[in-house]
């Protein structure tokens, strides 16, 4: 359950983060406007934004008092979501920036004069970065699969409803069942490994 | 012969250099143009504004009599009817194979009249053997055809040819050559520009040649009196090989 719930929550995350950030970061990445280098300099800057600050955020925003109170999913693997989708989303966006800005020029320049249309060139484009896409997203599974504050603010550590496998070393750790938590630990890295292995597998598949 | 493509007095900068300054020149139907000149002449700049690719800084560029603007849609749905070869052979990273089916699948063709499409250009370039490997991995001269049919491919009715056949060996230069004879000869409703440094491949392609020298157009001619007796005497200089640049 615990597992599970840990898989899931991390799962949703990278996958909202990485449907924002791809995009997003594909257009800041290939796009020519002012104010470009600033930009980049937040979402890179953003990299180290604290998870603690992201679950802040989140738990502000859907505590009973706050704005966004009356969804009432603080306390939710939802909210856990949005929280960690927040880290996600500069993570993926600048290492999307970095790749599709990696694809030669002159690769830009072939696929134009071949006859495609912007759209159809910077897909292109995206499918040249594909590696680095993907790589995008295996560090931002990676993050959230091993952020305990923000999960722990907004989450909870509900048993059977929101302790994720950070939470509960935590838990485990603090009342003394060392065991327990070097187990969970092993868990947690062994199911980082499983979907690192997949994305992996999804990186090297030859784009035929 | 009517023309399919025409430029009137073009100017193109970048930034503070002017790699094309007030160019009219046109290509007719059936015809292969050669446009010659060194290094640096302004030749690639010329083909780019021809493909679309560029808007002018001034002058205009008419496409079967209409005047059209870079950027826009109409230049978007009349640029599917030119074929650009590039100087630098390019594969996208995927087989050989969806690198030919690429511009068709970007004109939106049916995946089966892609299929037989992209058989029969493999055969012709002898790439058939190659077809599911990498493209990335091919050797220079099978990168060079491939990039050549990836172009050919659509048969597009306006094909600019930028120093399509440098750095090849005899053997492929001759194919690909012919390749350009043929398509030219098979539909009178073609037009193909030639740029090239090679004076002995305009000579043996080219119907006219225009010699371009700083950005300008210095003498148009058709190829005989382009190499027997030209006008600007730069010409006459360029062809015998005495032009010091």
């Amino acid at each position: 359950m615990v597992t599970l719930l840990s898989l899931y929550v991390s799962g949703i995350a990278t996958i909202l983060g990485s449907a924002i950030g791809i995009p997003l970061g594909a257009l800041i990445g290939l796009k020519e406007f002012g104010g470009k280098g600033a930009v980049k300099t937040v979402t890179y800057t953003l990299y180290g934004f604290p998870p603690v600050l992201s679950g802040l955020l989140i738990y502000y925003l859907f505590s009973r008092s706050g704005p966004l109170g009356s969804f009432g999913i603080l306390f939710t693997p939802t909210a856990m979501i949005l929280a960690e989708t927040l880290l996600v989303i500069p993570l993926v966006t600048g290492v999307t920036i970095t790749s599709v800005m990696e694809v030669d020029r002159s690769v830009k320049d072939t696929v134009r004069a071949l006859g495609a249309t912007s759209r159809q060139t910077t897909l292109t484009i995206m499918r040249e970065a594909w590696v680095g896409l993907v790589m995008a997203c295996m560090i931002g599974f990676g993050r959230v699969i091993a952020e305990v504050g923000a999960a722990y603010l907004v989450g909870g550590n509900i048993e059977g409803k929101t302790r994720v496998l950070t939470t509960a070393i935590m838990l485990e750790t603090r009342m003394g069942n060392f065991g327990w938590a070097i187990a969970l630990g092993a868990v947690l890295l062994s199911v980082a490994m499983a979907v690192f292995f997949f994305l992996r597998l999804l990186q090297e598949k030859e784009m035929l | 012969m009517t023309e399919s493509i025409r430029l009137d007095s073009v100017t193109k900068r970048y930034n503070d250099v002017t790699a094309v300054r007030d160019v009219s020149l046109s290509a007719s139907k059936g015809e292969v143009l050669g446009i010659l000149g060194p290094s640096g002449a302004g030749k690639s700049t010329l083909l780019r504004l021809m493909d679309l690719l560029e808007a002018p800084d001034s002058g205009s560029i008419v496409m079967n009599g209409k005047p059209v603007d870079a950027g826009t849609k109409q230049a978007a749905d009349l640029r599917r009817n030119i074929g650009m070869v590039l100087q630098k052979p390019i594969a996208l990273n995927r087989s050989v194979t969806n690198n030919l089916a690429y511009a068709l699948r970007i004109r939106g063709w049916d995946e089966s009249d892609i299929i037989d499409r992209v058989r029969a250009e493999m055969e012709r370039f002898g790439l058939v053997d190659r077809r599911h490997k990498n493209a990335r991995t091919l050797s220079g001269g099978e990168m060079q055809r491939l990039c050549f049919a990836r172009v050919m491919i659509h048969s597009p009715d306006i094909l600019l040819l930028d120093e399509f056949a440098a750095n090849l060996d005899p053997a492929n230069v001759a194919l690909l050559e012919e390749r350009v004879r043929q398509y030219a000869a098979e539909d009178c409703r073609r037009s193909i520009v030639l740029v090239t440094h090679n004076l002995f491949q305009a000579k043996r392609m080219c119907d006219r040649i225009a010699l371009m020298w700083g950005g300008e157009i210095v003498e148009v001619a058709p190829k005989k009196k382009f190499f027997e007796n030209p006008d600007d005497e730069r010409t006459g200089a360029f062809v015998k090989g005495e032009l010091v640049y």
